[in-house]
């Protein structure tokens, strides 16, 4: 008789916790040929609200370790990602149906990126901060610093897209709640066991699977939300409504990036949108 | 003064470490024999003898250029910056997880503390490589492109020797050259270990070699056609033959030499924090430091109450088994060096100064030299004005804030600088008129992968560490020329 397998429940990623939704609901996720992968959690509006709590604690710590640490930790994830590459490569084969080396593509990519990222941690500072020759007796210096909470709508991309939009975030300080994608929602979960044994700080990325156009809004117009990365909203109509929403505290919005080439090395912007830059004044003189 | 508290000794095993009867040269990835005669390494704590260390011959060195040039063209430079980041963190893993052992060994051949070692020079090393590491896949935002030189030799002292490796060896590496590096010849073996971890980390053959002599091999090195730059740790003396040496080649040169560090306390500052300041500038190291701040410039009116509380410190100092984790003080790293401390500091007292150690008990095997602090030294002294790279303090003292910039800045060297006060707009000020590389405030001998690291004058040129680090090891101008 042969074995009878035992299947992995897939829950949400809070606080470094794996909750089920409070609302107690899930829906169905299928493969690329329409036969059922697994029931996925489906988040509320208070399973939202939740990682946005677990965010704004964990900010403090997260932000205030040194660049170097941030650095190790994400270095760590990669280093991790990399000992369970055969599983990320099967799920990502049965969810998205592609093939063996396009798989094995997307997960070195994965990695690679969290290792380029990794790196910026402490050179962020040294590309985009600067010392201002100001035109008096004053010491002026410029440095970026992260936003805060970050809210992000993954694109479809269940790995590569996903690590893409986090890691620029987390490796500046700041702290996410990262909407995965609605169609390949197991990937981010698996990836949340990654990041849950890295020394990753529980709080630091949150992952919330279900609907997005349930779910989005209420993190646009959430006023302990400092920024919104809207990459993986597809429909231009609620991009635009969660932009206008984001507006009532401000919030720093990146807007949709449809036709992304994840495989392209990217650019400093996903990093410097979420900064702030701080310059600190202080007098010369004996 | 007795000791209140006595300490037990609390030695770190050096169990961990195995040290060969003899060491070859590493080259192309392999340790062979060299041409050259063969050298013993010392305990300069015990005199025991560690190893036969071989040295490389100029014929060797050809071999390690040629190696390092293959390993180059065909396939450092070509290797994609992400792969080499590979590479450059596989390493700074591999020296975390033997930290200890590293650690050990450095004490061992060097002399200095293990809490030294363990944790300053290691970790320094694993996150140096660990930081431009990074930078290998990033030079493009550097500022200074990302074509690389070629075929660096580099050469570096013993007071640091691995830390030395690693400021020399990682950014070369991460910006696509290739090395041939020789430390000191009584320093050699934690250089070697690292060789073995290169091996470790499947490094590709040649990028890394390894040759171990005295002068004569540094300077087949240096003078070598075929080396494209040429970055040299050590005294002023050699930074200028080494200039000499060049001058006329398209070498580029990046020089980190001797020091006479000021550091200046105001009469404002916090004492206590400062006496802990000034003895951390001298002590720390043996004051085998290049930056150490070996020219206290005290402010007359609290000159005795900085006395006071500083030889009360420098009583409580334990000299003794660099493996001890107690010890504050190691062993003095050669007999050469320990007779150049001895003979500066019998001129210091010939020329006048007033000389006090901190009474201790010295070991009776081995190099050793008390804690020592001179006062009513005059700018005149050659304790003022010559480096002597131990751990010994000449005290002068000031009125004015431009009196002290008049004094610290009267020396040839310009390498670092201590400013202690509680008031920041005078810290700025000092800092913009201290003609010094590195200025620490309210703090001394801080060093970081992220900071630029190197001196003004006859202390060198070009930065070591940080952004600025990359610039030595890329093609700046049309001909790489020097500076």
């Amino acid at each position: 008789m042969s074995r009878i397998d035992v299947r992995k429940t897939y829950k949400l990623y809070i606080g470094g916790q794996f909750p089920r939704s409070e609302s107690g609901r899930s829906y169905v996720v299928n493969d690329a040929k329409g036969r059922l992968l697994a029931n996925a959690a489906q988040a509320s509006r208070k399973d939202a609200r939740d990682a946005v709590v677990a965010a704004r604690a964990a900010f403090g710590g997260w932000s205030g370790r040194t660049a170097y640490n941030r650095a190790q930790v994400v270095y760590r994830i990669a280093e991790v990602l990399e000992g369970r590459r055969d599983q990320f490569e099967a799920e990502l084969r049965a969810s998205e149906g592609i093939t063996p080396a396009k798989a094995r593509s997307y997960v070195d990519a994965a990695i690679d990126r969290l290792v380029w990222y990794a790196g910026w941690a402490d050179k962020i500072t040294q590309v985009v901060g600067n010392a201002n020759p100001v035109a008096g007796p004053y010491f002026n210096l410029s440095t970026p610093e992260p936003s805060g909470v970050i809210a992000v709508v993954a694109p479809r991309g269940p790995l590569l897209g996903l690590v893409s939009v986090v890691a620029p975030l987390i490796i500046t300080g700041n702290t996410v709640v990262v909407i995965a994608s609605e169609q390949h929602p197991l990937t981010a979960i698996t990836l949340g066991e990654v990041m849950a044994t890295s020394d990753l700080p529980g709080g630091v990325v949150n992952v919330l699977t279900g609907s997005v156009a349930e779910i989005a809004p209420w993190l646009a117009s959430h006023m302990d939300v400092n920024g919104i990365d809207l990459t993986g909203v597809e429909d231009a109509q609620l991009a635009a409504d969660l932009e206008a929403a984001s507006a009532d505290n401000l919030k720093r919005v990146r807007r949709p990036a449809p036709g992304t080439d994840w495989l392209a090395e990217p650019g400093l912007d996903r990093m410097t949108r979420f900064l702030e830059t701080k310059t600190v004044w202080h007098p010369i003189g004996v | 003064m007795s000791n209140v508290f006595e300490y037990a000794p609390a030695p770190e095993s050096r169990a961990i470490v195995d040290i060969k009867p003899s060491y070859g040269l590493f080259i192309d990835g392999e340790f062979v024999d060299g041409g050259g005669t063969a050298f013993k390494t010392v305990n300069p704590a015990t005199e025991e003898v560690l190893a036969e260390v071989a040295e490389a011959s100029d014929a060797d060195v050809d071999a390690a250029v040629r190696a390092a040039r293959r390993a180059y063209t065909r396939v450092w430079s070509r290797m994609s910056g992400a792969e080499r980041a590979k590479y450059l963190y596989r390493i700074a893993r591999i020296i975390q997880e033997r930290g200890r052992e590293l650690a050990v060994l450095e004490s061992i051949d060097n002399g200095k503390p293990i809490k030294e070692s363990r944790d300053v020079d290691v970790p320094i090393v694993a996150a140096h490589f660990f930081y431009y590491a990074g930078w290998a896949d990033k030079l493009k935002y550097s500022g200074y492109g990302d074509t690389p030189l070629g075929v660096a030799g580099q050469v570096i002292p013993w007071n640091f020797p691995l830390l030395m490796l690693a400021w020399k060896i990682a950014p070369a590496l991460a910006c696509g050259n290739t090395v041939v590096l020789k430390p000191a010849e009584t320093t050699p073996l934690t250089a070697l270990l690292f060789a073995e971890i290169c091996q470790q980390a499947d490094l590709p053959p040649g990028v890394v070699n390894i040759v171990t002599g005295a002068g004569d091999t540094g300077r087949a090195i240096v003078s070598h056609p075929d080396v494209d730059k040429v970055a040299f740790t050590g005294s002023t003396e050699v930074g200028k033959a080494i200039a000499r040496a060049v001058a006329g080649t398209d070498k580029k040169v990046t020089l980190e030499l001797g020091g006479k560090a000021a550091n200046i306390v105001f009469d404002d500052a916090p004492l206590d924090q400062a006496v802990e300041g000034i003895v951390n500038g001298i002590f720390f190291n043996q004051g085998h430091v290049c930056c150490a701040g070996s020219r206290l410039l005290v402010q007359e009116s609290v000159a005795d109450e900085v006395m006071t509380r500083l030889k009360r410190r420098m009583a409580t100092l334990r000299v003794g088994d660099p493996l001890d984790k107690n010890t504050d003080v190691g062993a003095i790293n050669s007999a050469e060096q320990l007779a150049k401390i001895r003979e500066l500091s019998e001129i210091g007292e010939a020329e006048g100064a007033e000389r006090w150690s901190a009474p201790c008990e010295l070991p009776s095997n081995g190099y050793w030299f008390a804690p020592t602090v001179f006062t009513g030294v005059s700018q005149a002294h050659r304790i003022a004005r010559e480096e002597i790279f131990g751990p010994v303090l000449s005290v002068l003292t000031f009125r004015t804030p431009s009196e002290a910039v008049e004094k610290a800045n009267n020396t040839p060297f310009g390498l670092s600088a201590g400013v202690w006060t509680d008031k920041g707009s005078r810290i700025l000020s000092m800092a913009n008129r201290l003609r010094a590389g590195v200025v620490w405030a309210n703090t001394f001998n801080k060093f970081d992968p992220t900071s630029p690291f190197g001196g003004y004058k006859e202390s060198g040129y070009g930065r070591e560490g940080g952004r600025h680090g990359l610039e030595a090891y890329l093609k700046t101008d049309e001909n790489g020329g020097t500076a």
